[in-house]
């Protein structure tokens, strides 16, 4: 607006540089004088010079006295200088200056282009200045942006004509959505213990009305120096607005669910791709760089009935091993048995058949030996029959005319008392039908 | 001598002090007005160095990078009836600086005020035409152009143009809040109870699958073992028949009187017989010798 608020710290360092200076080198009055004069120029500039024991007055006086009349002068000799010894000096300042002597006329010119050259060698040297290896360069020459150097020494034209602003474009800077990381700074596995969080940040809706608790770091850089210095007022705020308004967005058209797993990356990549979107729309000279999800969680009201939903997954997922187990278990052991049933099966046919082939064999081989002499085998054998029968059971031969004698048989109660007569006439059956056998 | 070096010193202090009246820089974040007893001048849009009146002139400067505004959430009626509680931020320019002078006054901030009250305005109007799961949706963009719209044209008479209107939190009031975390709890646990039932449907499943594989298989097994000793017992059938029929009544006997050794092998029966048994009728009498 006007050169009295426009820069920083302009004359106030050449100035102080150059009472330094002079102290140090000369040590003379005329030098202690000349750093008086730069000191106390530096607050205002030119008006009001010769009044009041100003700035080049200074000069003027040390010229007056090249040989040092005074030793030491008032700042010379100590680095506090004494009330007196200032008063007295000013009053031998305004001495001299009323007279003015030829020499020292002359004395004083000299003197004055000294300090004038010093003045402007150190208001050149103020142009310097260093660009950082993560930093750039722009230089403002009026206020208007003029040109941007890479890091490095550089000289600009000194203030009021130019200056310089050295963002760090190179530094990636952090915006925390949702929480804030602790003193510790990094954030490890999504949980920061020196951190808070922010509910009113983290909560959001999602696309099917439930509501997820996301915590997002924003990375970003500065990619345009001069977009970032001259295009918003605040590029930090906006930052986080845009990315804090498309993380909602995102979320917005997103259901809990995939939100909470599957989704993250494409949610991720979602809201950096929008943000920067706005952020280029906006003219920003800000480059996302990476946009992180740091925990997606249901708000912790619920959270415990989605672990259960988690525990139910593989409840089931159990049961299901459990029942497979069982299949897995039961179904060849009943192979086993099949087979099992199958090959006695086969072993029984076969052995029926062996079985009645022998029996076969042998009654063929013993009709073909009965045919030879039918009537005398048939007789052997009823006979031999007969005596194994008799030789085994207990045999009781009774005649029919001592019937009385029935009742006292010792039959064993098993047996009931009528069958004994019985079994007589069937056991003679076999003689009349073995009789007639041919 | 001195007195010239003394009008020199003067003169030189008054161009040194007319000079910085007179002259301003107008910074690359800036645009100004250059006032003359509270009338505009002219405005000045270049950053560099200016040159004014001294004294009589004064230079007033605005931004003229974007500015953000952020409005405190409030609570929105939408179309459906539901309510959100909305926060919005808006980000605008200073455009035409005379006038923002002329609407606003010397004191940029004092837009902050007149801005929030017509975009909130404008965000109740717009989503009040709108239900819910279209801000939710991917209509968010589209309503949040809409309100762009209509504070722009509000706000062109104070020489700003709103580059954008972004809402940034869109959430249910705490009450509503509750109700959805009941639902999703309620929810939770529908999908946690089917879960489980389907586990233990697809269990009982497997269980009864193997079960009946397993019945199958030995019923399976067990039938071809009948049918095997069928043919076992056809076949057999088969032989004996072939065999005994060449002569059955041989057979008859043959077979009784195997059958009578057997029986009577263990010596547990007892027979009581009469003498006129075939086999004992030589107790009675000695067998006539002769025919």
């Amino acid at each position: 607006m006007s050169w009295n608020n426009g820069g920083p710290s302009p004359w106030g360092n050449p100035g102080g540089g150059s009472g330094g200076g002079n102290s140090s080198g000369g040590g003379s009055s005329g030098g202690s004088g000349g750093g008086q004069g730069g000191g106390d120029g530096g607050g205002r500039p030119p008006p009001g010079g010769p009044t009041g024991g100003g700035p080049w007055g200074g000069g003027d006086g040390g010229g007056r006295r090249p040989g040092g009349g005074r030793p030491g002068g008032p700042f010379g000799g100590g680095p506090i200088p004494d009330l007196d010894e200032i008063i007295a000096w000013a009053q031998a300042f305004v001495r001299n200056l009323i007279p003015g002597g030829p020499a020292g006329r002359f004395g004083g010119g000299r003197g004055l282009s000294i300090l004038g050259l010093l003045i402007v060698g150190l208001w050149l040297a103020s142009g310097f200045y260093r660009v950082q290896p993560d930093e750039q360069g722009v230089v403002l020459r009026f206020g208007a942006y003029s040109y941007w150097t890479p890091s490095g020494l550089h000289w600009h034209l000194p203030w009021p004509i130019e200056r310089v602003e050295r963002p760090a474009v190179t530094r990636i800077n952090r915006t925390e959505i949702g929480y804030r990381s602790g003193p510790a700074g990094r954030m490890e596995a999504g949980r920061d213990p020196g951190g808070r969080d922010i509910l009113a940040e983290s909560l959001m809706l999602t696309g099917d009305e439930n509501i997820i608790d996301i915590d997002v770091a924003v990375f970003w850089r500065i990619n345009n120096a001069s977009s970032f210095l001259f295009n918003a007022a605040r590029p930090e705020t906006l930052v986080r607005g845009v990315a804090e308004s498309s993380m909602r967005e995102v979320i917005g058209r997103t259901p809990i669910q995939p939100a909470l797993t599957e989704l993250r990356a494409q949610i991720e990549s979602g809201v950096l791709r929008q943000t920067q979107q706005i952020l280029d729309r906006y003219n920003a000279g800000v480059e996302i760089t990476q946009v992180q999800l740091q925990k997606v969680d249901p708000p912790a009201a619920v959270i415990e009935s989605f672990r259960d939903v988690q525990r139910a997954n593989t409840d089931a997922e159990r049961m299901r091993n459990e029942a497979e187990g069982f299949r897995n278990d039961i179904v060849p052991r009943a192979r086993g048995e099949a087979s099992r049933i199958f090959a006695e099966a086969q072993g029984s046919r076969l052995a029926t058949i062996a079985e009645a082939t022998g029996q076969t064999q042998r009654f063929d081989n013993v009709l073909n030996a009965y045919k030879e002499a039918p009537d005398v085998t048939m007789r052997r054998m009823y006979l031999e029959t007969m005596q194994e029968i008799l030789s085994h059971a207990q045999t009781i031969v009774v005649d029919d005319k001592l019937k009385g004698l029935v009742p006292f048989l010792p039959l064993s109660p098993a047996t009931p008392p009528p069958p004994p007569p019985r079994p007589v006439a069937p056991a003679a059956t076999p003689a009349p039908v073995g009789g007639p056998a041919r | 001598m001195n007195r010239i070096a003394i009008g020199g010193i003067a003169l030189l202090a008054v161009a040194a002090f007319l000079v910085n009246a007179s002259l301003f820089t107008v910074e690359q974040t800036e645009q100004v007005l250059v006032v003359q007893f509270g009338e505009i001048v002219r405005p000045i849009d270049k950053p560099g160095l200016h040159a004014k009146m001294p004294l009589i002139q004064n230079v007033i400067s605005f931004d003229r990078r974007l500015l953000n505004v952020e409005l405190p959430g409030e609570e929105v009626i939408l179309g459906d009836q539901r309510r959100l509680i909305v926060d919005s931020f808006t980000v605008f320019r200073i455009s035409d600086p005379l006038k923002f002078y002329q609407a606003i006054g010397p004191i940029p901030d004092g837009i902050r005020g007149r801005l929030n009250s017509i975009v909130s305005a404008s965000l109740r109007r717009v989503l009040g035409n709108n239900k819910l799961l279209d801000v939710l949706s991917a209509d968010r963009e589209r309503i949040m152009a809409s309100i762009r719209e209509q504070v722009n044209t509000e706000m062109r008479s104070f020489g700003v143009v709103v580059e954008d209107v972004r809402i940034r939190r869109a959430d249910l009031p705490e009450e509503n809040t509750q109700a959805i975390l009941s639902r999703m709890q309620s929810e939770r646990q529908r999908v946690a109870a089917q879960l489980r039932a389907e586990g233990a449907e697809v269990s009982a499943r497997i269980r009864a699958d193997a079960e009946r594989d397993r019945a199958v298989l030995l019923a399976d097994a067990r039938g071809a073992a009948d049918r095997l000793r069928g043919e076992g017992e056809a076949e057999a059938t088969r032989i004996f028949a072939k065999s005994f029929g060449r002569d059955p009544q041989f057979f008859g006997v043959w077979r009784t009187l195997q059958g009578y050794r057997q029986v009577f092998e263990g010596g547990s029966a007892r027979l009581v017989l009469t003498p006129d048994n075939d086999y004992l009728r030589y107790l009675q009498a000695p067998p006539a010798v002769g025919p």
